[in-house]
């Protein structure tokens, strides 16, 4: 689902698509270091192929209602994760500008979330994991719908998560939650068993094309992940430790940490001219006066974050040291992973 | 099927990007920045403000006017497009029923005023998108993103994808009209039926590149591609960057609408 611009803050949006411009840039230089000029005119046509493949639909089962294809992770399985996701990238621009899918500030927030996860996440470590070098019908299907399934879910949350923190809706955390993980869910999988469909399909009509895409290669090759596996590491150090310290607070706990962070009384101003007519002063050059993070009922007079209040702290600590135990564990991962690579 | 349709207005906007008025010769770069910076103001306008947003309307009328844009041609779009803001904003005057205002007694909650400023934002923001690329055209796009120092590989790929997008939809235009004439009813679209239709549609995707590649070896290609430049940075460029820039400003900072009002109703006395 793509995010608009409407739901959207400057901060939340400006981050995103520095996140995604940071990516791009990444995955240009990546794909330059080895660069097969064979790539670019490819990479164009299986972006035009999604928008194409887009408008051939299909009847969901049970439902009776037509969908069509969303494609991201067909294409990290083609084309490997470094080209997949500026073809995502693209396909997203050409859909904001035409479509107005969204608007142009979210355009950085919809390619984290449909690019992001499904080529640095769901294929590394979820479809080349399952599939390594044995490319059988069976592990084909279970990675594809896997991966396609993980990839969404993640997107979906973080499509909460930036909505949420942008503070334009009232829409409670878990209410939102509720509505948006079970719909990608179903979507996730009818999309996994469609792209694995197309995979063995390709294979078998045209192995000797197919076999010799980027992502497909890299399996037989049995190439190395680690530069992947460490892009993955930070991403996930990231989003683990925004995500355990939402889910380690208070039930509210977005609306809540937001609303102790930064809607707090202002400290009391003595009032003396000289910081009066500053005060006025600044107020007249800020570009954004009166702009700040989401306040909602600021009358509600809980106590400060982080307060002595021991219920509070406790939650502060308890998701500090998830934190941290997530970091350690997925670092002793990839120990592990290296040397069982190393090995093979 | 109104999704089709969508496709082809790609081939609209894009006639609409050829015609030749002022704001179409301005430097694309200016007006990706302008239009960035016209959003960034619009959305950082508090959530309950409705009033203050109203004089940002001058930008998308003005692209639009000056770029002789029919109107209908991005109503149309706005209005019927990604339901998600209205989805989404529609919970907040159920959920928010404190209220604010109560103008001519009419009691007005905080959830309907930031739902109607969701709505106006969402209005504001996509049909600022949608006249960019109608005031632009794409390979400008790609041209002032080039210039802005975006990756290179990354650009001329968008332009591959944007010029062999036409081609490719007619390709699968065909597929779909041969599906329909020899299917009935809702026959022809199980999965999977659907499966083959789309492998078929990629392995030809694929076997286009393989020869567009050729063809580009066999014309000198070595890896280098120039993007055309056509602009260059004027006057009138940095007069128009600036005016925006400067009202948008003065609309953030100063409320219009409340002065324009205060003044009408001093006049009436």
């Amino acid at each position: 689902m793509h995010m608009a611009d409407a739901l959207l803050s400057p901060a939340v949006g400006g981050a995103m698509w520095a996140g995604t411009l940071g990516t791009i840039i990444f995955c240009a230089r990546k794909l330059k270091e080895k660069m097969d000029e064979k790539m670019i005119p490819l990479m164009g046509v299986l972006g035009a192929f999604i928008f194409a493949g887009q408008m051939i639909n299909f009847t969901i089962p049970m439902t009776g209602s037509s969908g069509h294809i969303g494609g991201g992770m067909l294409l990290a399985i083609l084309l490997g994760p470094y080209a997949a996701f500026l073809v995502i990238a693209s396909v997203l621009i050409i859909q904001a500008l035409f479509f107005a899918d969204g608007g142009l500030l979210a355009l950085g927030a919809n390619i984290w979330n449909l690019g992001i996860y499904p080529c640095f996440i769901a294929y590394p470590l979820i479809y080349r994991m399952i599939v390594r070098q044995n490319l059988t019908p069976r592990r084909i299907m279970i990675a594809s719908i896997l991966s396609v399934v993980i990839g969404l879910q993640f997107g979906a949350l973080s499509v909460v998560l930036e909505t949420k923190l942008s503070g334009i809706t009232e829409l409670p955390f878990g209410t939102f939650l509720l509505i948006m993980q079970p719909i990608h869910l179903a979507i996730g999988l009818i999309e996994g068993i469609i792209t694995a469909g197309i995979v063995m399909y390709v294979r078998s009509l045209r192995p000797d094309i197919v076999d010799d895409l980027e992502g497909v290669k890299a399996l037989t090759s049995g190439a190395s992940l680690k530069k992947v596996l460490v892009v993955i590491a930070v991403l996930a150090v990231v989003i683990g430790g925004a995500f355990s310290w939402f889910a380690s607070t208070n039930p509210d706990g977005l609306e809540w940490s937001i609303e102790k962070i930064y809607g707090k009384p202002e400290v009391p101003e003595r009032t003396n001219p000289i910081t009066e007519n500053l005060a006025k002063l600044q107020e007249k050059t800020a570009v954004l006066p009166d702009y700040s993070l989401p306040t909602k009922n600021e009358q509600d007079n809980n106590p400060a974050w982080p307060a002595a209040d021991p219920g509070t702290s406790l939650s502060g600590i308890v998701g500090g040291i998830m934190v941290l135990g997530l970091v350690l564990v997925f670092g002793i991962g990839i120990k592990i992973m290296r040397k069982y690579r190393a090995k093979t | 099927m109104t999704f089709d349709l969508e496709f082809f207005n790609i081939g609209y906007l894009d006639t609409l990007s050829y015609k030749r008025t002022f704001v179409h010769r301005l430097d694309p770069r200016v007006k990706i920045l302008v239009s960035f910076a016209f959003i960034l103001f619009v959305v950082s306008l508090p959530k309950y403000e409705l009033s203050a947003l109203m004089p940002f309307f001058i930008y998308p009328v003005f692209l639009m006017n000056a770029g002789d844009i029919p109107f209908k041609a991005i109503a149309k779009k706005v209005l019927f497009i990604s339901p998600f803001a209205i989805f989404i904003g529609i919970f907040n005057p159920l959920l928010d029923t404190e209220i604010m205002l109560t103008p001519f007694g009419i009691p007005v909650t905080g959830g309907w005023l930031s739902f109607f400023s969701i709505l106006v934002k969402f209005i504001l923001t996509v049909s600022t998108a949608l006249l960019l690329i109608a005031v632009t055209s794409f390979p400008g796009i790609c041209e002032a993103l080039e210039r802005l120092k975006l990756p290179k590989l990354f650009v001329i790929q968008l332009l591959f994808l944007y010029r062999y997008l036409f081609v490719l939809l007619d390709v699968s235009l065909r597929m779909i009209r041969a599906r329909e004439a020899r299917s009935f009813g809702k026959r022809g679209k199980e999965i999977k039926t659907f499966i083959r239709l789309i492998s078929v549609l990629l392995v030809r995707s694929i076997e286009r590149a393989e020869r567009i590649y050729q063809a580009m070896l066999s014309r000198g290609f070595r890896g280098e591609i120039k993007v055309l430049r056509r602009h260059k940075l004027g006057y009138r460029d940095i007069a128009f960057a600036a005016v925006s820039v400067s009202l948008f400003y003065i609309f953030r900072n100063v409320n219009v609408v409340n002065i324009v009002g205060e003044t009408m109703k001093s006049l009436s006395k």
